[in-house]
């Protein structure tokens, strides 16, 4: 069947902003999806409120929408675009909610919108629970045990014909939110009590468990001729129990004899048709018993997912991008495999290992329970490709960049015993807590004499894993008890032996990187043997590694698309791989490498990935060949047409420099991938790698506080005072001088860990005392203090530096007032409030910087206006997690005019010379996943804790605002009732603001001391209780649905319990919770011009072309 | 950890790979083929149509979940050979010293081959191998623990070429015999009498006969057309196996004295010795196909089955005569994979039919063999 000719505009629902279980792979899948629908002429409609995506610029849709992913906004864009067709099965699960309700609103069928890929008949299929089982059992399909309950009544009816532990799941929750595993009654009650609240239709399923059963994933793709093929089989090394997301996964299968194999694939494939995915992916979950073989469908989701990212770069093949063709009525047999040049419709084959290993950041939520079940709570995730799975799996250990060489002990707990029995049941106690670090658990585990049998019965990981894991062992200590010598020698000698560069061969093809190997070699032979050396002695002895394709077909056909990866476990050079670099030499004037990220990360997400991706395309409009290395399989710089050439590497300097001594690079990019590529850079710059761009020192200039102080001075700008105090006395005496409030943080830690604002000397007492922020004052790991600028306006400059001039890309001026990270803060573009004056002095400051520091490419500066005057907070001569954000509101491709001054280009030369002026405004918001982590504070602070960012954008900076609360999970709300309780600091500022509230029409409540105030300048407000002995109180209130905004506010840690109740509520309710003054002030502006003005809901195009003027502070 | 005795492949061009001994540790020769399924080693290893051959295996690692007599591709009656030799890349020795982990395993991979008495050799560069055979076509070796290098070469020339050789007579059974386990019969269908002459059939192949009410009575590849006439069957199959087609003068007459006057069905080999019969060609490919994803097109239904495939030698398209119609392509290189005669009952494909090792789902062709035996009596 050949492509439809009918279907000529496409509405492409993206996946909003990034939140944990819907992350950057859904950024992958729509830009590969959206390349293929322009590909195939089509006009494309996107709608997506994420504007770190790479998928909303405009070069991937014909009207790119920013706007709040609901359905009035969707409805609306439907009416004015008229979309012959819609596709949303690229955006995961926001996608298929929203158009879920767009089906029901009846507008696709008003409009004539026909559903490409999954009907809305198969999306209820798949999701509903009920629905999905009884669609599983007309087939013939074995599932679970399990019963449906709405009530907590009918879940305790649910629970008689079913033995524990029982897992509960919501409907209709992403990633398993409110769900959970109970061993007993009281467990199961509480998180029964708890799922059904989390639903949005108030279901669960309450469902045997399979706790320890090997899970096992299928990524199955059909189109409209029936034809179905399994693209990849994915295998977790964790059994059933913890949420894949968070799980260790391995491709391909490999503890599955064929008979089981085949089995679940015939199942696999009767699912997509009962269910009736129509044109496109899937993803298909089974448990299989290990002892009998019995096997289960658990779930199926009619969509790409992260699995699919997952399986498209383990096997080369772009699921989304042939979802994308098989939705225009494409069959597969019609398609070509870009690889190979042969027929898509295959089953695609591997001759390597691929591991995938989860990165979490549970210490940004300190309180949080930490043990890994159904929900899943990692951020990012790193992968590997290996010859072996034991390679596979140390590399991606060593790419997850958590300070971890390969596999290795944990760092335990300060209670762990050191004796070695003691340790050894300490260990096996812990393994059965499904904990994030298990794996290396298992490691000392089998170290301290815990046998496979003892591990394989504690954590139901399958022993073949384990055996693998052990082999490991067994090679650190053979390089511990006798190679370490030999390299010793070899490093004294210089020598070069062809036995010695066989053994190291082979420890290399165990995984080993040339930092753990050091380390091991250090603490055998006590002495300092540095990565270095052994890399040099690696070098000499000739022992390299070889670059393999990833080519889908096991070398069966000729790859012709350059995705490589390194091992060790080969002896001779991939044959394409030299033809790569033979033909490299050839065609291209220049080659330039761009460093990723890495694993994302909450302070290092998405943002970068676009950065790294513009860098490539622009570099590709010069005529650069473009170089990728990075080890994240969600993003689109992992695609692999992103760049000319793609390594899927860990970042760091080993295997960096592996690939640069292969490629030899004209140049190397370290400054679009946040942090990772800073921490390498002087150490290939050392190792002679070209480095392109502001120069590593310059960099490095300005991360060092006193440097940098220094450089600050000698160009008379204003910094907040600050200094360094090793022990409590001198602490006091310093931030006595400085001045209260200060900012303190300890010395060591990065990121704004355990980062506190301090108003007075007990708290600064207490601080320091208290043992869980790991502050313990010596004279080398000093406390930084701060002078805390309060209520100051933090402001953020992207500009863009060729070493002789700087231009300004936009000043950004932040709601919340310094303090608050400004990863989490919400921002305006053009700023809000800001005079031309303090404009002036932004500007002559961020020149100044720029030519100081010597800036060649991207420039991020953080200003406070404190009192009114303007001081500098911190600069880095680097990408920032804004720059995606400055791109998409001034239409301006900041990183990729960075990429190209940094390769030798002038600000002229790319005619980037003045400050864009936009006569609209732009509004980011971040998302913070406070409902994933119980127990955790809920409050915005020095630390950051966002995983994503929507925008807004419209006329006025009010509407802008709107639209992006709107596009965060809790929209504002028109009417209702506000709950007022305030600081006592608060309550003077907050009079106004309630005075407008009432003008607006809200109903006030306020807690006792608020209202006492509110009352004394007349503002009409009714009374509510603190939560306490009296009922009702403000919780019960919250209950029963009454508040339709709570404004909320905390200092020092003083009613802060309180606080996170009420916090937590507002959260399970998705009620509007306001924690700042000045976002309240926002939210008052921004339903006053409400009142005003009609939004509007218009593709960037528009913007950008000029068309839609409004009222700015330019 | 075991001892790993030092072993080496040697190619008949000179090219030489470093490994350690596998299996039944003895010198073996033969056509080194590479197959790219990730799993079924065990029934892959053991398929008589590998006979003559090395199969070398791309998969990263092999024997994950070691070795059960339910996994062998031998008949019943037939003692447990295959492949020559096989090729690893990183293969588990240490998961013999445990209770093997699987719950179907009986043995691991290693002990299975020692008593298949099969050999090998491991921790070999699989994918420098196979680029290399693919690049260079297909390869005769040697594989051994004597590590010199020029006898291992002198040895590996002297490897006969599989073009012109004659491997189903001795792959095949000797005696015949009936083929046992037969499943409840399906009363709704009458129970038909198959003869598969037995050119290295698969024990998974003759699976598909009693589960589709067919009882098949297995002849030795020389069986000649009278024999099989008087036995007063319903149909003929005439089997996979090893070696070149053009080889077997014997089986192509047989062919030709039961064409018309029984169905036939024919598999694999069979398949190219039905087109000999019927005075079609048949060549060697450069590398053959090998492994459980290989596309094909059903000309009729216009739908793409993944298959699974194991053949040297291939049907020429351009040979075939008028009263031959292509049933079957394959996607990749437009060979033919199937094909039926417009004038007489008999059909047959290239691929194995919902095989192991490989993908299920393609078997509709025992439905067309029983409606060809229904309007064949009618």
């Amino acid at each position: 069947m050949p492509k439809r000719e009918d279907l000529k505009t496409i509405m492409v629902l993206g996946s909003g902003p990034i939140v944990i279980g819907q992350a950057a792979e859904f950024d992958y899948s729509g830009t590969q999806g959206l390349k293929a629908l322009k590909e195939e002429g089509c006009r494309v409609v996107l709608l997506n409120s994420n504007p770190a995506t790479v998928m909303t610029d405009t070069a991937f849709s014909d009207a790119t929408y920013i706007e709040p992913m609901n359905k009035f906004m969707a409805a609306e864009i439907i009416i004015k675009e008229r979309p012959d067709a819609i596709l949303p099965t690229l955006g995961g699960q926001t996608s298929l909610n929203l158009l879920m309700d767009l089906h029901n609103m009846g507008i696709l069928e008003e409009y004539n919108v026909e559903i490409l890929g999954a009907k809305p008949h198969s999306i209820e299929l798949a999701e509903n629970r009920q629905k999905f089982r009884e669609t599983m059992e007309s087939i013939g399909l074995d599932l679970p045990k399990s019963a449906l309950a709405t009530t907590f009544e009918e879940a305790m009816d649910a629970i008689k014909n079913i033995s524990f532990p029982v897992i509960i799941r919501p409907s209709f929750t992403l990633g398993g939110t409110g769900g959970g595993i109970a061993y007993n009654i009281e467990e199961f009650k509480e998180i029964a009590k708890g799922g059904i609240e989390a639903s949005p239709i108030h279901q669960i399923l309450v469902e045997e468990s399979v706790l320890g059963w090997k899970e096992i994933e299928f990524e199955v793709m059909r189109d409209k001729a029936d034809n179905t093929i399994v693209i990849c089989g994915i295998e977790n090394l964790d059994p059933m129990g913890i949420h894949t997301g968070d799980s260790i996964t391995v491709a391909p299968i490999q503890t599955l004899a064929d008979e089981e194999y085949q089995a679940l694939r015939q199942d696999a494939f009767r699912i997509v048709r009962a269910i009736g995915v129509e044109a496109g992916g899937c993803n298909i979950q089974f448990a299989v018993c290990p002892k009998t073989g019995r096997r289960v469908v658990i779930e199926m989701n009619p969509r790409v997912s992260r699995s699919s990212a997952l399986a498209s770069k383990a096997t080369g093949f772009p699921i989304a991008r042939i979802t994308a063709k098989l939705a225009l009525g494409y069959t597969f047999d019609e398609l070509k495999n870009d690889i190979t040049g042969t027929s898509a419709c295959f089953e695609p084959t591997v001759d390597y290992c691929v591991v995938k290993v989860p990165r979490f950041n549970f210490e940004k939520f300190a309180g949080a329970d930490t043990t890994l079940g159904f929900q899943m709570h990692s951020v990012g995730e790193t992968m590997s490709l290996g010859g072996n799975f034991r390679e596979a799996l140390q590399k991606a250990f060593r790419g997850l960049e958590t300070g971890l060489q390969g596999l290795q002990n944990p760092k335990l707990e300060a209670e762990a015993p050191t004796e070695v029995n003691a340790r050894r049941n300490w260990i096996k106690e812990k393994l059965y807590i499904r904990r994030p670090d298990r794996v290396l658990l298992v490691y000392e585990g089998l170290q301290l004499g815990l046998t496979v049998e003892e591990i394989n019965e504690i954590t139901g990981i399958d022993p073949w894993f384990l055996l693998q894991i052990k082999h490991v062992l067994d090679d650190e200590n053979e390089i511990r008890q006798d190679f370490c010598q030999e390299i010793d020698r070899a490093i004294d000698h210089k020598t070069k032996s062809t036995i010695f560069a066989k053994k190291l061969r082979y420890f290399k093809a165990q995984g080993f990187s040339d930092a753990r190997i050091a380390t091991i070699c250090s603490e055998s032979l006590v002495k300092n043997i540095k990565e270095v050396d052994v890399r040099a002695v690696r070098e000499r002895n000739d022992v390299v590694p070889v670059f393999h394709t990833v080519d889908t077909c096991a070398g069966e056909f000729e790859a012709h698309t350059p995705y490589f990866y390194s091992t060790y476990d080969a002896t001779m050079p991939d044959p394409l791989h030299t033809a790569h670099l033979g033909a490299a030499k050839r065609g291209f004037a220049r080659k330039v490498v761009i460093i990723g990220g890495g694993p994302n990360r909450i302070g290092q997400g998405l943002e970068f990935d676009y950065c790294c991706v513009q860098a490539c395309f622009s570099l590709r409009e010069l005529g650069i060949k473009t170089i990728m290395i990075n080890s994240n399989p969600e993003t689109v710089s992992t695609d692999y047409d992103t760049a000319d050439t793609l390594y899927f590497e860990p970042v760091t300097t080993e295997d960096v420099l592996a690939i640069c001594h292969a490629e030899k690079p004209d140049g190397v990019i370290v400054q679009f991938g946040g942090q990772t590529p800073l921490n390498i850079a002087m150490a290939l710059q050392e190792a002679g790698v070209p480095i392109i761009g502001t120069k590593p020192q310059d960099i490095a200039l300005a991360e060092d506080r006193e440097d940098f102080s220094s450089l600050i001075e000698d160009l008379d700008i204003l910094q907040p005072a600050s200094g360094m105090a090793v022990d409590l006395e001198t602490s006091c005496r310093l931030a006595e001088k400085i001045g209260y409030p200060v900012m303190v943080r300890p010395s060591f830690v990065l990121g704004g860990r355990a980062m506190r604002i301090i108003h007075n000397e007990q708290e600064l007492v207490d601080y320091i005392n208290d043992k869980s922020t790991g502050l313990y004052l010596s004279i080398n790991t000093p406390i930084l203090i701060d002078k805390f600028l309060e209520q100051a306006i933090e402001i953020d400059v992207d500009a863009v530096a060729d070493g002789e001039r700087v231009t300004i890309a936009a000043i950004m001026e932040h709601i919340e007032q310094a303090g608050i990270h400004s990863g989490d803060s919400c921002c305006s573009i053009p700023t809000h409030t800001l005079s031309d004056e303090i404009k002036g002095v932004i500007r002559s400051y961020t020149h100044k910087l720029g030519k100081a520091l010597h800036t060649v490419g991207l420039l991020n500066i953080q200003m406070a206006i404190y009192k009114g005057s303007v001081y500098v907070i911190e600069a880095n001569p680097r990408a920032s997690r804004t720059v995606p954000f400055v791109s998409k509101a001034t239409g301006r491709n900041v990183a990729g005019i960075a990429a190209k001054i940094m390769t030798g280009l002038s600000l002229k030369d790319v005619n980037f010379t003045d400050e864009p002026k936009l006569m609209y405004s732009a509004v980011k918001e971040a998302v913070i996943p406070f409902e994933r982590f119980p127990g955790a504070e809920i409050q915005l602070g020095p630390e950051m804790r966002s995983t994503g960012e929507v925008m807004g954008i419209d006329r006025s900076f009010g509407m802008a605002f709107l639209k992006a609360q709107a596009g965060t999970r809790t929209p504002v709300p028109v009417s209702g009732n506000v709950i007022l309780t305030v600081t006592d600091q608060d309550k003077e500022p907050l009079i106004p603001l309630a005075a407008r509230l009432k003008a607006l029409g809200f109903t006030l409540y306020a807690t006792p001391g608020t209202k006492a105030i509110l009352d004394q300048k007349g503002i009409e407000c009714k009374l509510i209780v603190k939560i306490g002995q009296q009922r009702p109180h403000l919780l019960d209130f919250i209950r029963n649905g009454d508040a339709a905004m709570i404004v909320n506010t905390v200092s020092g840690s003083t009613s802060a319990r309180d606080a996170n109740t009420i916090r937590t509520e507002a959260l399970a309710r998705r009620i509007n919770l306001i924690t700042t003054l000045s976002a309240l002030g926002a939210i008052v502006e921004g339903l006053e011009t409400r009142k005003q003005e009609q939004r509007i809901v218009a593709p960037l195009q528009d913007y950008y072309a000029g068309y839609i003027q409004g009222k700015t502070n330019e | 950890m075991t001892m790993k005795i030092p072993a080496l492949l040697m190619l008949d061009d000179g090219t030489c790979f470093e490994g350690y001994a596998l299996g039944a540790g003895q010198e073996v020769v033969g056509e080194l083929v590479f197959t790219t399924g990730m799993d079924a080693y065990q029934e892959t290893m053991s398929d008589p149509s590998y006979y003559g051959q090395i199969a070398v295996f791309t998969s990263a690692h092999i024997g994950n979940y070691g070795a059960t007599a339910l996994d062998s591709e031998c008949p019943g009656s037939k003692p447990e050979f295959g492949a020559n030799g096989v090729v690893l890349h990183d293969f588990f020795t240490d998961a013999e010293n445990i209770n093997f982990p699987h719950f179907r395993a009986e043995t691991s991979l290693q002990k299975k081959l020692e008593q298949m008495g099969m050999s090998g050799i491991y921790g070999v560069d699989t994918r420098a191998l196979t680029l290399h055979l693919r690049m260079n076509g297909a390869k005769n070796g040697i594989i051994s623990t004597n590590l010199d290098r020029e006898y291992l070469l002198k040895k590996a020339k002297e490897v006969p070429q599989m073009a012109g050789m004659d491997l189903a007579s001795k792959v095949t059974t000797k005696e015949k015999f009936v083929f046992d386990t037969v499943k409840e019969a399906d009363s709704s269908k009458k129970m038909l009498s198959v003869a598969v002459i037995d050119f290295g059939v698969k024990r998974s192949i003759l699976r598909h006969l009693p589960n589709n009410n067919m009882q098949a009575t297995v002849y030795p590849a020389t069986v000649t057309a009278d024999e099989i006439l008087a036995a007063k069957h319903d149909a003929v199959m005439l089997s996979n196996g090893a070696g070149d087609p053009a080889a077997c003068e014997y089986a192509v007459k047989t062919v030709q004295g039961l064409l018309g006057k029984l169905p036939i069905f024919g598999v694999g080999l069979g398949h190219q010795l039905l087109a000999l019969a019927i005075g079609a060609k048949t060549f060697k490919m450069p590398f053959g196909h090998h492994g459980f994803n290989h596309s094909v097109k059903d000309v009729k239904s216009g739908k793409v089955l993944i298959t699974s495939q194991h053949h040297e030698f291939c049907v020429d398209a351009d040979s075939l005569p008028a009263n031959v119609k292509v049933t079957h392509w394959n996607l990749n290189d437009n060979t033919v994979e199937g094909m039926a005669l417009t004038d007489l009952p008999a059909f047959s494909v290239q691929y194995h039919p919902k095989a192991a090792p490989g993908t299920w789902g393609a078997d509709g062709l025992f439905a067309t063999l029983r409606s060809m035996v229904e309007n064949f009596h009618k």
